[in-house]
């Protein structure tokens, strides 16, 4: 005998994301997924966006790796709460992950949530964690040809960043090449390019990261207003 | 990579069903999975094989039906086969679409006894 199932295998992870995200939204606080490959910038980031919106918003980060707490540590000596995920030898954070995170944060008075998953281009894309914004990054050293070998990241991402631009001159990574193919796989996505060496163009993706935080609030004051 | 607990949720899924069915075996596995899913059938069926032991989906065959990436334009309408992830509007060149199908990880149905 045959019998319909039509269950998706990712759903139990869904209605988990589900679940954080509304969490997030009766506090009004803003999540942010930041993937990317391994030594792209991922805490690089983190940490110059900190530096540029901590003194206005209330923030905590969640890290994701494999092992070891040395991003935690990185982003601890900020003063900025700071909460390890250990995964084990899984290549990706998942939504009962962050939930368990998010029960030992302090809610009340928090305004942003950045969570840095595990450094890996491809399996992290699949995983929705309830998150309001996702924010891939892509160093130069690694190509302008990653899109075409990383589709499902890049189509995913609301945001991308390149990072380390203040290495082209020793690359022969095409700009124009890659936003040209990023923007024919996503329309919509926003691409800045960005040092957190020499800090360019960091000024440009606080502005566009503190509107969408200010958004978020503005919706949590007005909750018939929130749009989810 | 993560096909361990992605195996562990289908299992599951399966095993549900198999019981709400009150089978005693399951014979096969019909599952859907999309062209750019980062799932791969390989690693399916050897964690498969490991996770069903000792259930009732043990020595269940796995079918896998392939779907296409596609897209549907928000402007005109056209639903179109994506090639090399261009979701450019092959009718109206609208770059307006959404993707309908491709991405999809799932269990259809099961055989049972
Ligand atoms: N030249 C240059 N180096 C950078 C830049 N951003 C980060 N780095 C360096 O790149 C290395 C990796 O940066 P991280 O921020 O640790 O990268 P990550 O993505 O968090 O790495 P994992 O967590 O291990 O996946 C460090 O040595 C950084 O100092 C940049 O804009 N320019
Ligand atoms: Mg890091
Ligand atoms: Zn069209």
């Amino acid at each position: 005998m045959e019998v319909e199932v039509l269950e998706g295998i990712f759903d139990a992870n869904e209605i988990i994301a589900a679940e954080n995200r509304r969490i997030l939204d009766e506090h009004g606080i803003f999540m942010m997924n930041i993937m990317s490959s391994p030594g792209a910038g991922k805490t690089s980031v983190i940490l110059s966006t900190l530096e540029g919106i901590s003194k206005e918003f209330s923030c905590a980060v969640i890290e994701g790796d494999i092992a070891g707490k040395v991003d935690s540590e990185r982003i601890a000596k900020t003063g900025v709460p700071a909460i390890q995920i250990n995964t084990g030898g899984s290549c990706h954070l998942e939504a009962k992950q962050i939930n368990t995170a998010l029960k030992k944060l302090l809610l009340d008075g928090l305004d942003v949530v950045i969570v840095e998953n595990v450094g890996n281009l491809v399996c992290p894309a699949e995983f929705k964690l309830g998150e309001d914004l996702k924010v891939m990054i892509l160093s130069v050293a690694e190509g302008h040809d990653k899109p075409h070998k990383y589709p499902l990241m890049f189509s995913e991402s609301s945001v991308l960043l390149v990072n380390k631009i203040d290495m082209i001159p020793l690359t022969n990574f095409d700009m124009a090449q890659l936003k040209e193919t990023v923007t024919r796989m996503n329309p919509k996505i926003k691409i800045f390019e960005i040092s957190c060496r020499t800090k360019e163009g960091i000024a440009e993706w606080l502005d566009f990261i503190k509107d969408v935080i200010n958004e978020k609030k503005k919706s949590e004051n007005n909750p018939t207003e929130s749009t989810g | 990579m993560h096909e361990l607990s992605v195996v562990e949720s289908m299992v599951a899924i399966v095993l549900k069903h198999a019981e709400l069915n009150r089978a005693s075996s399951v014979k096969k596995i019909n599952l859907v999975l999309g062209e750019v899913s980062t799932i791969m059938e390989e690693p399916v069926r050897f964690y498969f094989e490991i996770i069903s032991k000792g259930t009732v989906a043990e020595g269940a065959e796995l079918f896998f039906r392939r779907t296409p990436l596609m897209a549907e334009c928000v402007t005109c309408g056209e639903q179109f086969k994506v090639i090399d992830y261009d979701l450019t509007c092959p009718r109206c060149k609208s770059n307006e679409s959404k993707i309908i199908s491709g991405r999809e990880f799932r269990v259809e149905s099961i055989e049972i006894e």
